[in-house]
């Protein structure tokens, strides 16, 4: 069968960190990048006589996730132990919820416009601990031995699991992005890849086009960034096609990526599927939520990304494109709108000014808005400068770079950089005039019907007044003094 | 009629971590058979529709609030350590990973 | 010289007649001369003898703590005390030092008391004749060749050999009432959740209690005043207030009715002359004008099954921390991290606890965890009804507390099937979480027999009210036991 032949299904389970203070059942910080052992309770190391007490923060993160994924919040479940031998997993069992997760169905919607937006069902998310960290790399734990640290072990994981409902590595990545942004937008996850508070495993599996039933799947686990995501899935299609293209029958297995060779290998059979021996965890009562908490939480409910954009292109008139931008992360859409609010140009001229200057201006300086030292006050400040002509594009431009860096009053900016532009018809007309006498022949062409000419003698009056005259006002002194 | 086969018993004390030397194990296999025979009694029991007691006592969920106590002295941590390297356990090289 | 109860040990501190040191050497001394009977497995005699010392200045400047204040007590070797070893009878925690104390350890120190040391139990509490202890087996005072019961049977003995006034016991089958009856002591099984059990030992999580083991019920009402109350770092301890339990020592039980449990008094399950002195005790208790029906705990013969799956599962799981790798023993020369977890387990535990982990480990396994566990989760909820039908004719249930006497050391070693009957009262008390308490009520053949009353939930006060009534009445725990030879 052709490569064609096959319908691609692809399922995503993604492990995100919530953002607290302390970890799910022990009163330990969350931190990252402490040497090992230093963010450790008696309850994190497992001691005999420990007990577990719930973080009531997650609860209300928990609910915020379902609400803004459309989903039902559970309200009586369930923390069961997932029993398994693993040196990072101090217990011998996970504190986990098997069946009675605390969040059941939803959706994401990824690919705004384009062919339609599509829903991508989300089957269940529950709470569960995390483990912690073994060393294996030989240089650090020697060629012998590994070195745990429990620093990581019981940090608060929602896992989110989804429907088989992509069909394609794009449509995973888009999903992770949205899913990645909805939770960064209602202060459930910082999501930062880096630090391991976003981890993906996918199940990946191929059946012919037109057939209903699920092919064998693979699980690609621990996927640490979108691009391995979409990679480590494009090269397990192509793995599996192969196998299937030569007869053979795909083996249930889990596999592991190498972002080297970017190919997907087996790590283990998943013939002798483990044990787990789950059952509710006897040290803990059931997770009850009641309807005024589910209310509670709605009402302080921010608005989602999605409603945003849908909103920013009907109120603000902007494109489907820049609303896109623009929502992609709830600072700068926030930055952006109060920067709206702080002038009375229109949205769109300040969607211009935040599209193409301010992200530049951050990414030149490998910055994110949230450390940025600009303003919305002072961005809108700015625009109004060069509207009311005061001030010059190209110098406004500068100035955005400058006060992304500093931060600062673009009015007192101007003035110390001696950027007010020129308008004064005395100090510009002189310009003209001298430009004018300098190239005759330019005069010429522009009065025998070449229009373009004038933008010469601009330039030359932009030159000369060290590009601070007001265009606008260049321009028109010119066509006055050349008609 | 309960019957555990050698099998049964290897593969549960795998699961448990637990090596059972030859007579050992046979003992383990007869001990287990009798307590399974003496609790097949509770299969004739009628318990349909009958909702299980996963704790005696009915809470409201306790929970505490979210704040970072002091961890603990790490030197503490490893005190009852077998083996440790500064204040990291120390355990035989494992090759793959598991879990999440 | 044999330690005196609670009661008259504060009196004679209050008189001046002894000092908390004084008590305390006694105490030590008293283990060394009992130390056949390998009650007490470890003792802390400087750190003792400064908490007497400082016991003794509070008393001069007249700033007690509590009533326990400068009482010598033994904890049972499976709650935890920092820079303390706890064992649990294992050796695979034969080198453990805690580096946190159990909350019941934080309220003795707080009420003033002073721990002397630890008291022998069954290996990791799975037992009832505490014959499993890597220490090797305690004895009964009142029979060295004889067992004390168990799983807390250093605890009972130390009271009942007079080494201490009082000891902490833990309770998931029966392990603080069955070795106080056979010991010839007082010993209270709280209502579930009524003390925390942050910083016990968990075996069976579900079932776990803390308790006291004394000479007498209002001993015993004094120490679960000092240990009981709401934890937040236990997340099944109950938010309810504690009562004073002293105050409900009235020595009045007309008014009150004792359900006898015909499925308890079965002639064919218990000693006949254990059974004659259980309903001579009963008797008494009605000659002072309580009266006795008889009611019925239609399930109860479910109950030894269905508490051993349970129990078992949930300890398997409980024990999976105990791997060789954060602390505890560690084989040597591992090949690989299985290698270590299985010659660490197999090494580390003695054979009743991995019979119990593998059970539990079969128990919870794929294929059978409807069959069995969840099927005695749902006897559970039966044997719960049965209790609330049975309380809504009595006050108070009364049982024997164990169906025979003490028996030989080393007789059931082979047959784990009778030894788990010997619970077969006192399991159903965890099951359903009712307190209940053991009170001697006779002797056979020179051996104590105990009177098993159970309780509502949150109910401590009846309980101890006609314990202690019938400890007024009779003098059966005022028995001593003979002195060593």
């Amino acid at each position: 069968m052709s490569r064609d032949g096959y319908e691609v299904v692809i399922g995503l389970e993604v492990h995100t960190h919530l953002a607290t203070e302390s970890k799910l059942f022990s009163p330990a910080p969350v931190r990252y990048g402490d040497p090992p052992n230093h963010d450790v309770s008696p309850v994190d190391l497992a001691l005999p006589g420990v007990l577990p007490v719930l973080n009531e923060q997650v609860i209300d993160l928990a609910i915020r996730f379902g609400l803004a994924i459309h989903g039902e919040v559970n309200r009586r479940s369930i923390f069961a132990r997932k029993n398994y031998f693993y040196p990072d997993l101090p217990k011998g069992y996970q504190i986990s919820q098997f069946e009675e997760p605390v969040i059941i169905g939803g959706y994401v919607e990824i690919n705004p416009g384009d062919d339609g937006s599509r829903r991508i069902g989300l089957t269940r998310a529950h709470l569960e601990e995390d483990a912690g960290k073994s060393i294996h790399d030989a240089a650090v734990a020697g060629a012998d031995d590994s070195l745990i640290d429990l620093n990581r072990a019981g940090v608060p994981l929602l896992e989110i699991v989804s429907e088989p409902d992509l069909r394609s590595s794009e449509e995973a990545g888009a999903y992770l992005r949205a899913l990645r942004s909805i939770l960064r937008y209602i202060g459930v996850s910082h999501g930062d890849m880096e630090k391991g508070q976003f981890r993906c495993d996918a199940n990946v599996s191929l059946r012919p086009r037109g057939e209903e039933q699920l092919g064998t799947r693979t699980e690609t686990k621990n996927i640490n960034s979108f691009s391995n995501v979409e990679a480590a899935i494009d090269a397990e299609v192509e793995r599996q096609a192969e196998i299937l293209d030569d007869g053979g029958d795909v083996v249930q297995a889990t596999m592991a990526f190498d972002p080297v060779t970017r190919r997907t290998r087996v790590l283990r059979l998943k013939e002798n599927s483990d044990d787990y021996r789950y059952f509710p965890d006897p040290d803990l009562v059931p997770l009850v939520i009641s309807e005024a908490q589910i209310e509670q939480v709605r009402g302080s409910l921010p608005e989602l990304p999605a409603a945003k954009r849908v909103r920013f292109q009907e109120d603000h008139g902007l494109a489907e494109g820049d609303a896109a931008i623009l929502t992609a992360s709830r600072m700068l859409a926030d930055f952006y709108e109060e920067a709206v609010g702080a002038t009375s140009q229109s949205a769109t001229t300040v969607a211009k000014w935040v599209l193409r200057d301010l992200l530049r201006a951050l990414k030149i300086r490998e910055c994110e808005i949230e450390d940025a030292k600009v303003t919305p006050a002072s961005l809108a400040a700015l625009i109004d400068l060069v509207e009311a002509g005061r001030l010059t594009v190209k110098s406004a431009q500068e100035l955005v770079a400058e006060l992304v860096a500093e931060g600062g009053d673009p009015v007192a900016l101007m003035s110390e950089r001696g950027l007010e532009a020129v308008s004064d018809a005395g100090l510009i007309g002189s310009a003209v005039d001298e430009a004018i006498d300098a190239h005759p022949e330019v005069v010429s062409s522009f009065q025998e019907g070449d229009q373009k000419a004038i933008n010469f003698l601009m330039g030359r009056v932009m030159q000369k007044t060290q590009g601070k005259a007001n265009p606008g006002r260049v321009r028109e002194l010119l066509l006055e003094k050349l008609s | 009629m309960a019957r555990i086969s050698r099998q049964q018993v290897d593969r549960i004390a795998e699961l448990a971590r637990l090596s059972l030397e030859g007579e050992e194990a046979e003992a383990m296999e007869r001990d287990l058979e009798r307590i399974l025979d003496y609790v097949a009694d509770l299969q004739a029991l009628d318990t349909e529709g009958v909702t299980p007691t996963a704790h005696a006592i009915a809470l409201a969920t306790p929970v505490r609030p979210d704040e970072a106590a002091a961890p603990m002295d790490p030197e503490l941590v490893v005190s009852n350590a077998p083996e440790s390297s500064g204040t990291a356990f120390v355990v035989p090289k494992v090759v793959e990973e598991e879990g999440s | 010289m044999r330690a005196s109860s609670l009661a008259e040990s504060r009196a004679r501190l209050d008189s001046g007649e002894a000092s908390s040191v004084e008590l305390l050497d006694a105490s030590l001394t008293r283990a060394q001369e009992c130390a056949d009977l390998c009650a007490v497995v470890g003792v802390r005699p400087a750190a003792a003898r400064a908490e007497a010392e400082a016991a003794d200045l509070r008393r001069r400047e007249g700033r007690l703590r509590s009533p326990l204040d400068g009482i010598p007590v033994v904890l049972k070797d499976n709650m935890v005390k920092r820079g303390e070893p706890t064992t649990c009878g294992s050796r695979i925690l034969e080198s453990f030092v805690s580096p946190y104390d159990a909350t019941v350890v934080e309220k003795l120190e707080e009420a003033g008391a002073v721990v002397i040391g630890r008291s022998n139990m069954d290996e990791f509490a799975m037992g009832s004749s505490t014959e499993s202890s890597c220490y090797g087996p305690a004895r009964n005072p009142w029979d060295r060749t004889r067992i004390c019961g168990g799983s807390s049977g250093g605890s009972a003995a130390a009271v009942a050999a007079g080494i201490v006034p009082a000891a902490l016991g833990s309770d998931t089958g029966g392990s603080i009432r069955q070795p106080a009856g056979l010991c010839g002591v007082t010993g209270l099984k709280p209502t579930y959740g009524r003390v925390s059990r942050w910083g016990l030992v968990a075996f069976a999580s579900s079932l776990d209690q803390i308790g006291p083991l004394a000479c007498t019920a209002e001993d015993c009402a004094w120490l679960l005043s000092a240990i009981a109350g709401h934890d937040h770092r236990d997340s099944t301890s109950l938010p309810e207030p504690v009562p004073d339990f002293a105050a409900a020592l009235s020595g009045d039980v007309s008014g009150l009715t004792i359900g006898l449990p015909r499925e308890c008094f079965v002639e064919e399950g218990v000693d006949g002359d254990v059974l004659a002195a259980v309903h001579a005790g009963v008797a008494e208790l009605e000659s002072a004008g309580a009266r006795v029906v008889e009611v019925s705990l239609p399930h109860s013969r479910y109950a030894i099954a269905t508490y051993y799956l349970i129990a078992t599962a949930e300890a398997s799981s409980n024990l999976a921390r105990f791997d060789g790798v954060r602390y505890g023993r560690r084989a040597e020369n591992t090949r690989d991290i299985d290698d270590l977890y299985r010659r660490s387990r197999s090494e580390g535990f003695g054979a009743e606890v991995k019979r119990r982990i593998l059970l539990g480990t079969y128990v919870l396994s794929a294929g059978y965890y409807d069959a069995y566990y969840r099927k005695a989760q749902q006897v559970r909820t039966l044997l719960r009804g049965d209790f609330e039908q049975a309380f809504s004719h009595c006050d108070v249930l009364a049982t024997p507390t164990s169906p025979e006497i003490a028996f030989a050391l080393g007789d059931r070693s082979d047959d784990p099937i009778r030894m788990y009957l010997s619970d077969v009262y006192t399991v159903t008390a965890n099951l359903v979480g009712v307190p209940g308490i053991s009170v001697p009520c006779g002797h056979v053949s020179g051996l104590p027999v105990g009177l098993q009353l159970l309780g509502r939930s949150l109910d401590e006060e009846t309980l101890l009210r006609i314990a202690d009534a019938f400890q007024r009445r009779t003098d059966h725990h005022l028995q001593s036991s003979p002195e060593p030879q």
